[in-house]
């Protein structure tokens, strides 16, 4: 498809009064432009959030503003001067600090070891002053309005309590500038909430803060400015009334995507999976699914309410401590992933990199990994059919890797969750669990992504959805089932359902809803 | 140009290549017929080790044993011959190394500790077992039925060697070629992502502890019918030395990555090392400083190697 190219908007003056401001930065790396006449500032007390698409380069900028690595070209000021940063250390220092995706504490130290560390309050002698240090922590934790025990250990806490100790130290570090970077990507709404009040009170301090995120709602809500990158450019910045979704997305992929979801065409066949009185880990509540044949059932739930759970029971990843599974109408126990396998079930984890792909093996040998069983002809592995196959999935599902042999490790997002995909549709299943299919891939492989999971159920495929991403799970599903503490507490027929509807269901005690359960 | 950058990415051949050419300039003994077959031979004891082990460590564990389960099946050899002959004493010494893996496997995947001290500890408890069997003297073959083995050869090559050579390649086909080659590299490259997949990963990794136990016995055999002789202390510190050439011919420790090619250059360019630092009359205790130094050599030579073939590409 040709994009009509799109007038660039004006590049923006350098804003008097910025804290960080980056002029005409540019940076290159071995056969990549990853960044080229980039400008971009920061003001205190200002949201300016950063979009663009998997590789357009906000993952560079970002780490260029935190002294990760230097730019070829161009300047960077900051506080009103012109400043070469030697070192993430370096730019820590001066007060910028960068909050990763993956979180970088130590999960062994405590909470109060964890903010400080690199800046221990020390005695004479050397001695580290433990008293400082816990009061010091809870003053700072105190000040962040969080209620975290200085004295827990990092590791115990969850992914979103280690998210507050990071933000914790940016505070305890009085810094200046603090670069989000996608931050929700793991947090229950509740928690994102918590998240957002305290970006409002490093706001309120004067502190600017750079925010990158998939997700529009949050960009929409939370930031002063957008700048959209492309290709390594700015391809705009909105302020005020200007940032608006249709505007962003536009900026990001040089078209607007008008038509996102096609929902698949019902074609319900004979039920696939049927749970009764289905029943997972300690809690006393079971579970009632039914799914057939060509459908697709989200399952919509917060983090932590048991839909995760709950479909790595059906897989054989945990146990089941109650209830009957029925597959295809017969009575069976999967007591392990093999089962799960041999019986037609397929499985995208939630964690791509760590349980979906072994990062380090060819896109090829990831493909077949699934289906090897099929590949045996004689004791031998029937290389060639291994490759036809791998060649059939690269072409339908247009996975762009330049060899057979390529690492996973090293593609993008999007491609590395086709393969994945593919390395389901190779064992011809009936069944397939899809946990956040789309999490952390691009916009354009989102779609394809989509497009394909319509496919599958029009081909006949059972296909259950986790997702947190509302316009995601309205979308795709036929049917939506929503969890609560490990309970049912909606089967809804997708058509009509609206994101309140959802977000009532899942964060409400369940009894107000029994009357409203269809099916 | 896939050789070539095969041969970047494994620079244990060119070690091997620079020590070869190396020797055969500075000494006069080093590039002969018979000092060749000497070179293959030293190289078959620890490459038998080396190629059962290379499974083990391409699916993250690790197998500390296998220098005890030599000695235990070489004396298993020489000390069952009387009773019950020698076929018989070839199996039971074989049958030995066979259930040893077994046991190792089993300990790891059902109790989930790591392999590194479950057969660490299998080290010291089959060491333990030869000397009980043993006692601390050296057992005698009764006849030379079992040497006269030895002496079989396959055109220039004899039984020892060739039974290595044979080894590398079906070891290097299962790894490439079999169903159960390509899951030993998926569960070291991601154990939780095989699982994932329906692979079963545990029986997979019990099969690569039996086949690397098997292997030591066939060591320990080999060694016993070479000497015709065997003690309780043969084969010790030889699983350092397998582990030295798995990890120098670019197996990874941490298991996903390696083949047999390359434990088989490592092996055979450690006994090249050996074998010409004698040619130069190195002086003996001159000589492990000299490979300690020679391994880190290689070893840093490496790392930078590959980081510079990861980032070309």
């Amino acid at each position: 498809m040709s994009i009509a190219p799109q007038p660039l908007q004006s590049q923006p003056e350098a804003t008097q009064g910025a804290i960080i401001s980056l002029e005409g930065v540019g940076r290159t790396f071995p056969g990549v432009i990853a960044l080229s006449d980039v400008t971009f500032d920061v003001l205190p007390g200002e949201v300016h959030a950063l979009c663009g698409e998997n590789g357009a380069g906000k993952s560079t900028l970002m780490r260029v503003m935190a002294g990760s690595f230097p730019q070829d070209s161009g300047t960077i000021s900051y506080r009103g001067e012109t400043v070469t940063f030697a070192s993430p250390m370096d730019a820590k220092r001066r007060g910028i600090l960068l909050i990763h995706q993956e979180i970088s504490l130590v999960p062994e130290l405590s909470v109060a070891e964890n903010i400080f560390l690199g800046d221990f309050p020390k005695l004479r002698g050397g001695r580290l002053d433990t008293k400082k240090l816990y009061r010091d922590a809870e003053h700072v934790l105190e000040d962040c309005g969080y209620d975290l025990d200085a004295h827990a250990i990092v590791g115990d806490l969850s992914l979103a309590r280690q998210q507050m100790v990071e933000i914790a130290r940016a505070t305890a570090f009085n810094c200046s500038v603090v670069i989000f970077d996608e931050p929700t990507g793991a947090l229950t709404n509740q928690e994102a909430e918590a998240l957002f009040v305290t970006i409002d009170r490093l706001k309120k301090r004067g502190v600017g803060i750079v925010y990158i995120s998939h997700k529009m709602k949050e960009v929409l809500t939370l930031a002063d400015r957008v700048t959209v990158l492309r290709d390594g450019k700015v391809t705009g910045t909105l302020s005020g009334e200007k940032i608006t979704e249709r505007e962003i997305t536009r900026l990001m992929i040089g078209r607007s995507l008008d038509s996102y979801f096609h929902r698949a065409r019902r074609r319900i066949g004979e039920e696939v999976l049927r749970l009764e009185g289905f029943g997972v880990g300690g809690s006393a509540k079971t579970v009632d699914l039914s799914i057939r044949a060509g459908e697709i059932v989200g399952l919509y739930g917060l983090v932590g309410a048991g839909r995760s759970e709950l479909m790595e029971a059906v897989f054989g990843l945990r146990k089941i401590t109650s209830g009957k599974l029925s597959w295809c109408g017969q009575l069976r126990e999967i007591s392990s992933p093999k089962d799960a396998v041999r019986l037609g079930i397929g499985f995208v984890p939630e964690d791509r990199k760590e349980q979906g792909l072994v990062l380090g093996l060819g896109a090829r040998d990831n493909t077949s990994m699934a289906s090897l069983r099929r590949l045996v002809r004689f004791g031998f592995m029937d290389t060639i059919k291994e490759q036809s196959i791998f060649e059939k999935y690269r072409e339908r599902l247009e996975i762009k890797v330049s060899t057979a042999k390529t690492r996973v490790g090293t593609l993008s997002g999007g491609n590395q969750q086709k393969i994945v995909l593919a390395k389901w549709m190779a064992t011809a299943p009936k069944l397939l669990i899809l946990d956040e299919p789309t999490r952390g891939i691009d916009v354009n492989a989102k779609a394809e992504v989509h497009a394909l999971i319509g496919e599958l159920a029009e081909s006949g495929l059972a296909v259950i959805l986790i997702s947190s991403e509302m316009p995601e799970i309205i979308g795709l599903s036929h049917r939506i089932v929503t969890i609560y503490q490990g309970e049912v507490t909606g089967d809804l027929a997708a058509e009509h359902v609206t994101e309140d509807m959802l977000v009532e269901r899942v964060m409400n005690p369940p009894e107000r809803f029994a009357d409203l359960l269809i099916g | 140009m896939e050789s070539v950058r095969y041969l970047a990415r494994n620079p244990v051949w060119l070690l091997g290549l620079g020590l070869f050419i190396f020797f055969s300039v500075t000494t006069s003994h080093f590039l002969t017929a018979y000092n060749l077959s000497n070179v293959l031979f030293q190289c078959a004891l620890v490459g038998l080790l080396a190629t059962g082990l290379t499974p083990v460590i391409i699916s993250g564990n690790i197998d500390l044993s296998v220098g005890a389960v030599v000695g235990l099946s070489s004396c298993l050899v020489i000390g069952m011959q009387e009773q019950i002959g020698l076929a018989g004493a070839i199996a039971v010494a074989l049958g030995s190394g066979l259930c040893l893996g077994l046991l190792n496997g089993l300990a790891v995947e059902r109790l989930g500790v790591s392999s590194f001290i479950i057969t660490l500890a299998g080290m010291i408890g089959t060491r333990g077992l030869a000397f009980l069997y043993a006692g601390d003297t050296s057992l005698s073959a009764i006849d030379e039925q079992l040497y006269d083995l030895t002496m079989l050869h396959v055109g220039p090559v004899t039984l020892i060697p060739f039974i290595f050579l044979t080894a590398v390649l079906c070891f290097q086909w299962m790894l490439r070629r079999t169903v159960h080659g390509r899951n030993t590299y998926a569960i070291g490259g991601s154990r939780s992502a095989s699982t994932n997949a329906g692979i079963p990963v545990s029986r997979h990794v019990v099969i690569n502890f039996i086949i690397c136990g098997l292997m030591a016995a066939i060591c320990g055999v080999a060694m016993a019918a070479n000497l015709g002789a065997a003690t309780p202390s043969y084969g010790k510190d030889y699983e350092l030395w397998a582990v030295i050439a798995v990890v120098l011919g670019g197996t990874r420790l941490r298991g996903g990555k390696g083949d047999l090619i390359g434990t088989f250059a490592a092996v055979l360019a450690l006994a090249i090392l050996r074998n010409g630092l004698n040619m130069l009359h190195v002086a003996p205790f001159y000589i492990p400083g000299i490979m300690g130094l020679a391994l880190i050599a290689a070893l840093v030579l490496d790392r930078q190697l590959n980081r510079a073939s990861k980032t070309a590409e």
